[in-house]
């Protein structure tokens, strides 16, 4: 019998094809990584049909990591549902999905958070008609909000907590939430800070609308992949890590050329002129180079996806670097 | 010549063997997929088990007409809350369809060729739209509905936006219950009196009124008890106060949605069932019972409905799972039925694909064949009785 389910057991290895996924990225030629369905200023198409954003930045970094080119990713959509199956049945090599590290999904689904690309928190948007000016004022207010995700716990205890009572209104993606939301089906959409920004900027008049001031939660969002393998876990984690170091160091898509003859030798060790950061990845030794050179630093990325001048409008806050009175940080660079 | 597979040669050796091998195959094949299963859950550290049952919930299920449900319950609640949506979509569903495909099936047959082209278009349109957009467009209709400050005022008590149809509730008082106990006696008095009734009409030829006397019966009786005890009931109006109206009655734009595309879909099926039966009783039948001098209503009720049953009720206990299978497609517009809330929302948050996919394939399981026990045991008692 225990020679038995050995046998099952080897070929039930055989159909958990899970050894070695920077392996089966190189081999197949292209990343797969799960995106939302469609959120401005983090994973959406473009007006040319291109996926932009802060997570599809994010996407596109690791496939240069891995490729040293920036198109080889395919944006694979995934529901606030379904990006964990997704993710676990090796559909997509990676999440990038605005998705809320925690204890529950990094031990229990059996997956690895490897780092923060944006801290948020959980916010409420309200047609300024209704003269709303705090969220404690939203007794017996339907609420939408998007099932399956850390909002709608944090929604719960947080009316709970103020011993108020609202109706919630379960949907399924953001679009379904735009729609309600504008026909009055509710009063209230409740979602990442972020995300509200997103969708005010999509109204087709967002003076109307107004995020009340309350933050009710912390939702640092970042990149994920499976627990276990921590060769391709190190991959993703250190091509963000590479964004955010860049920006500490000054070093900017246009002027990474010029760094490359800096005497500054964290910068010369991150360009991988020095050392050999890039075959310990298994990954070329200009990996962090070309991450800069074709996609920017964290800044870069930032600024142009969701920052002031974009019509999200967000300012760096909590994302600025550890320096600049944000708590953006990565580990050093040796 | 005898060959030495001589075991195989005798037909029931052979027949045994090949179900044997077929269920053991069978079982290894199901030995393999738990064993696989359970091996790469482990592999990528996935707890399993069925503790999460008795975990609070966390998040909170606004449609639960049934039971109160608040966030500190537990999944297994969320569970019930589920199973008891579904339920209601699909009984008053099951329910609607029937009414109005029987009604359909028949205005179909009409002479009046505009009436029945009618049907044949409704027939054909809502049969070949796939379900879910059906449901999706009533949802689309539904919330282009005012919004609820300026709600539709029906009669000064009903309100209609797209937060869903107010109307009072009926809140009984003491003494009320006399007049529901008054009621439940006078359907089982007119139950005995409709037995009885047809006895006397088979031994004597006379008949008895036994529809006015019931109507008198159910209606009449408990309403002049009603008066007598100062009418024990009052109503409670729907108020707009805040955000939304509080208090009364409200039937939510999902739960409509669902409701009307799960009928009118279904109905279009059982029409054309309906038909089909009622075409299957001979020309004759209808000719031989107007010759003796029926009435055309008694023609149809009498004879060809009761011949017509035997060839629909299969079919539309087919139609019955269908529509109760169909009421899972609430996901699309977030009525919270079981697959939605317990195998969508609890399944989410808890990560326990398996186990709740698991019980809420049971669940269905036992949904449809508990429907087809109860429409077997109707199916026997209509079948023709040889004497």
């Amino acid at each position: 019998m225990k020679k038995l389910l050995s046998i099952f057991a080897v070929v039930a290895f055989a159909f958990s094809a899970h050894a070695g996924t920077l392996d089966d990225v190189k081999n197949r030629g292209f990343l797969k990584c799960g995106v939302t369905t469609g959120l401005a200023g983090f994973a959406a198409p473009d007006d040319s049909g291109e996926w932009a954003g802060l997570d599809a930045d994010m996407c596109r970094a690791v496939a240069v990591a891995v490729f040293g080119d920036r198109s080889k990713v395919e944006f694979i959509t995934t529901t606030g549902k379904s990006r964990f199956p997704t993710l676990a049945s090796g559909e997509v090599d990676m999440l990038a999905r605005n998705t809320t590290w925690t204890i529950s999904r990094d031990v229990n689904l059996g997956f690895e958070f490897v780092g923060v690309n944006f801290y948020d928190g959980q916010g409420f948007m309200v047609p300024s008609a209704l003269g709303v000016s705090s969220a404690t004022e939203l007794d017996g207010a339907t609420v939408c909000i998007q099932t399956g995700t850390t909002t709608e716990l944090n929604l719960a205890d947080f009316f709970r907590l103020n011993g108020i009572s609202y109706e919630a209104l379960p949907i399924e993606t953001n679009d379904e939430g735009k729609e309600n939301l504008f026909a009055g089906r509710c009063d209230v959409y409740t979602t990442d800070a972020s995300g509200l920004s997103s969708t005010r900027a999509a109204a087709s008049n967002p003076d109307k609308w107004v995020v009340l001031p309350e933050i009710i939660s912390k939702e640092p969002l970042g990149p994920l992949v499976r627990h276990g393998d921590h060769q391709w876990g190190d991959v993703v984690r250190w091509s963000l890590n590479a964004m955010i170091i860049a920006e500490e160091l000054g070093i900017t898509s246009e002027n990474v050329d010029a760094q490359m003859s800096s005497n500054v030798p964290e910068v010369l060790r991150l360009l991988g002129v020095e050392g050999n950061y890039g075959e310990m990845l298994e990954l070329s030794n200009d990996w962090a180079y070309q991450i800069i050179k074709q996609i920017g630093n964290y800044s870069e990325s930032y600024e142009a996806n969701v920052g002031p001048d974009t019509p999200l409008e967000i300012a760096r806050g909590l994302n600025a670097l550890w320096t600049q009175g944000g708590i953006l940080y990565a580990p050093p660079f040796r | 010549m005898r060959s030495n597979l001589g075991f195989f040669s005798d037909e029931k050796f052979r027949s045994i063997f090949f179900q044997t091998l077929v269920v053991g195959l069978f079982a290894l094949g199901l030995f393999f997929v738990i064993t696989t299963t359970s091996y790469n859950l482990e592999k990528r550290n996935i707890a399993t088990g069925w503790s999460f049952l008795q975990n609070p919930a966390g998040f909170d299920i606004s449609f639960s007409p049934f039971l109160e449900f608040k966030s500190t319950d537990t999944h297994l609640k969320v569970y019930f809350v589920g199973v008891l949506n579904t339920l209601l979509v699909s009984v008053t569903g099951c329910i609607a369809a029937t009414i109005l495909g029987f009604i359909l099936g028949i205005v179909r047959l009409s002479s009046n060729w505009l009436l029945s082209r009618l049907v044949y278009i409704y027939v054909e349109f809502s049969r070949n739209v796939p379900l879910l957009l059906q449901i999706i467009l009533w949802y689309s209709i539904l919330i282009q509905l005012p919004r609820v400050k300026q709600s539709l005022q029906v009669l000064d008590v009903f309100y209609i936006s797209n937060r869903g149809l107010y109307s009072p509730r009926p809140i009984f008082e003491s003494g009320f219950s006399y007049v529901s106990i008054a009621i439940v006696l006078a359907l089982i008095s007119s139950f005995l009196i409709n037995r009885w009734a047809k006895k006397r009409q088979d031994k004597t030829g006379q008949q008895f009124p036994v529809f006015s006397s019931s109507i008198g019966l159910i209606f009449i009786v408990p309403l002049i008890l009603f008066f007598i005890l100062g009418s024990p009931l009052s109503f409670e109006h729907p108020e707009l106060k805040g955000f939304n109206f509080k208090g009364g009655l409200v039937i939510r734009p999902e739960f409509i949605a669902m409701f009307l595309a799960l009928s009118i879909y279904t109905a279009a099926f059982i029409s054309e069932i309906v038909r089909a039966g009622i075409m299957s009783v001979s020309k004759g039948q209808r000719e031989a019972s107007a010759a003796i001098g029926l009435k055309q209503t008694w023609i149809m009720r009498l004879i060809i409905i009761p011949q017509a049953l035997r060839v629909i009720v299969p079919p539309l206990t087919s139609q019955y799972l269908n529509l109760t299978k169909n009421s899972s497609l609430g996901i699309a517009v977030g009525y919270a039925d079981l697959v939605h809330g317990f195998g969508g929302i609890s399944l989410n948050q808890t990560g326990q694909a398996i186990e709740c996919m698991a019980i809420v394939m049971a669940t269905y399981l036992s949904i449809s064949l508990t429907i087809s026990f109860f429409m077997n045991i109707y199916n026997r008692s209509i079948q023709f009785k040889e004497k």
